[in-house]
């Protein structure tokens, strides 16, 4: 309880300072809207359905880009981290990959794909594919190797060794690694959508930007952080912690 | 109140401390004669439950070079027997298990449990790991199952077994929390319980009380005797800790520091049940021991080489 009071003090004191500079009108309100006219905008874009559009559009393909970078970074990390021949090659590549923000992915997209669905898609997958399957192999090295020897000591092997011991056991793993993938794959479908205008909460920024509102602005980067923070922080960080405190990997 | 149900389930018990009995003969395998090769030379009339022939072990360290960790090694173990095998730490006794357990395989040499020589994991020898290996997304009841499920054992068998291990390491409250939950002696029991749930001929079991505090161990110490009496299981035991080995085994095997070798076998006939403190399991813990020191010392070399070094100069 004493947390979420700080917490409550801490907020509303940053919201206090906004006021008071929007007050002391040092920039004009176009700049530095005041805190009321970001509410307003948030308001404004709710009543028009707008913002409700964008949510609903940009989470749409959140969830088709994500579940398919899911799907096949498993696949692949599972590949890369069995294999040794595809570690050396592939998991190298792989790893070069990643050092390219997922904007860069965006002039390759738009020549495959024009100016379409898929070729959002194509960033998302392309920005948060390379991060779950590296988390995915990371997670089969880092696997305890006291499960598997004593999975095949209580008998388990082939199929059952891997179904009832392995994948259980890399669990925390694979949850880090579907964590990770949701972060890169969220950040890479909001660059996506600011270039491509094509609905979406992106969209709504960057017409705030083109009709000099910077409340819209601001609302839109507010909502951004929300809903981030609803799946990233609520869901996947509760899931793991759980996760650790169970299998007994917190420190 | 019925307890019929609960105590219905009465597992079958391999055969115990009685002489002359051929362990075979309760597997339904032909006894060792010519007819199953490769038979282990029968030394007397009895085949041993697990016998080890000449076992070598040697493996590339990461500079490169070949480092012998087990050399020959050949050790007989009878039916019902407690073996405990002592050595410094690092003279690979724990390593040993591993390839009695079939997880690992040797260089060269056999193991060979009821004259059948051994090639790959099976659940008629089941390792208690140090590590224990508990795994934390089953439940208690679920750890002590898993065996039972991996050999397909019915749903209706697999509860009542389940049931009857957790009473026997008295875990009966206990099937449905999860392993996070449970204290260090708690989980040593769980280890026991799935351990003894696949109904191996041989519990085979690396420094599994090395852990835990002097009471708790001593408490397992009369729960593993007592759990060894009432089912007449084979138990080799390694341990580091000379009077833990003298108070449970039947017989101690003492190995040497680098590369691993039997260098003394002690029969310790000592009445049971035994305890720690006795004077006469100290008094043979110290004879052991005397001849344990040599190697100890040569451990202790290579682990504190320099500093070592350094106190003999001055």
């Amino acid at each position: 309880m004493k947390k979420i009071a700080r917490q409550l003090i801490f907020y509303s004191a940053l919201l206090g300072i906004w006021a008071l500079l929007a007050k002391l009108r040092i920039w004009p309100p176009y700049v530095f809207p005041p805190p009321w006219g970001v509410g307003h905008a948030l308001w404004d874009g709710f009543s028009d359905h707008s913002f409700w559009i964008g949510i609903a559009v940009t989470m749409k393909r959140m969830l088709i880009g994500y579940s398919l970078s899911i799907a096949l970074g498993m696949i692949l990390g599972l590949a890369v981290s069995s294999n040794k021949f595809l570690e050396e090659t592939l998991g190298g590549l792989l790893v070069s990959l990643q050092s390219l923000p997922s904007i860069c992915w965006i002039p390759l997209a738009v020549l495959w794909f024009g100016l379409t669905e898929k070729a959002i898609l194509f960033v998302v997958l392309m920005g948060s594919l390379l991060s779950v399957t590296i988390a995915m192999e990371d997670g089969r090295k880092q696997m305890p190797k006291i499960y598997g020897m004593a999975g095949r000591n209580l008998g388990a092997s082939g199929f059952r060794l891997f179904w009832s011991v392995l994948l259980p056991a890399s669990l925390p793993f694979i949850v880090n690694g579907m964590k990770q993938g949701w972060a890169f794959a969220w950040r890479s479908l909001i660059q996506a959508e600011m270039i491509f205008l094509s609905l979406g909460l992106g969209q709504l920024l960057m017409m705030g930007r083109d009709l000099s509102d910077m409340s819209q602005v601001m609302a839109v980067m507010i909502l951004i952080v929300i809903l981030g923070f609803m799946v990233d922080g609520l869901i996947f960080r509760t899931m793991e912690r759980r996760l650790q405190e169970k299998y007994g990997l917190t420190a | 109140m019925s307890t019929n149900h609960q105590s219905a389930y009465s597992p079958v018990v391999p055969v115990g401390r009685r002489a002359g009995v051929r362990g075979d003969v309760f597997h339904g395998k032909p006894a060792s004669s010519a007819t199953t090769s490769p038979v282990f030379p029968v030394s007397e009339s009895v085949v041993p439950k697990v016998a080890l022939d000449g076992i070598s072990l040697s493996y590339k360290t990461t500079s490169g070079e070949r480092l012998l960790a087990l050399d020959n090694i050949s050790l007989e173990v009878r039916v019902g027997e407690f073996l405990c095998i002592v050595g410094p730490s690092g003279c690979g006794k724990s390593t040993l298990l591993h390839l009695i357990a079939g997880l690992n395989p040797q260089t060269s040499g056999k193991v060979f449990v009821d004259g059948t020589p051994v090639s790959g994991p099976g659940t008629d020898r089941i390792l208690i790991f140090q590590e224990l290996g508990l795994f934390p997304w089953l439940t208690v009841g679920g750890n002590v199952e898993f065996g039972m499920r991996m050999k397909n054992v019915s749903k209706a068998e697999r509860e009542e077994r389940v049931q009857y291990y957790l009473r026997l390491v008295h875990l009966s409250k206990f099937g449905n929390s999860y392993i996070h939950q449970l204290s260090g002696g708690m989980r040593q029991r769980v280890a026991l319980a799935r351990a003894l749930a696949t109904e191996p001929d041989v519990l085979l079991m690396d420094e599994p009380f090395a852990a835990l505090d002097a009471q708790t161990r001593d408490l397992l110490h009369d729960e593993l005797e007592r759990i060894w009496a009432e089912t007449g299981r084979t138990i080799i035991f390694v341990t580091h800790n000379v009077r833990e080995a003298v108070r449970l085994g039947d017989r101690v095997a003492l190995m040497t520091f680098r590369p691993g070798r039997v260098k003394q076998e002690f029969s310790v006939n000592l009445p049971r049940p035994r305890h720690m403190e006795q004077t006469d399991v100290a008094r043979t813990a110290r004879e052991v021991l005397e001849c344990l020191r040599d190697e100890i010392n040569k451990s202790l070399v290579e682990e504190y080489e320099e500093e070592y070094a350094d106190e003999k100069d001055r």
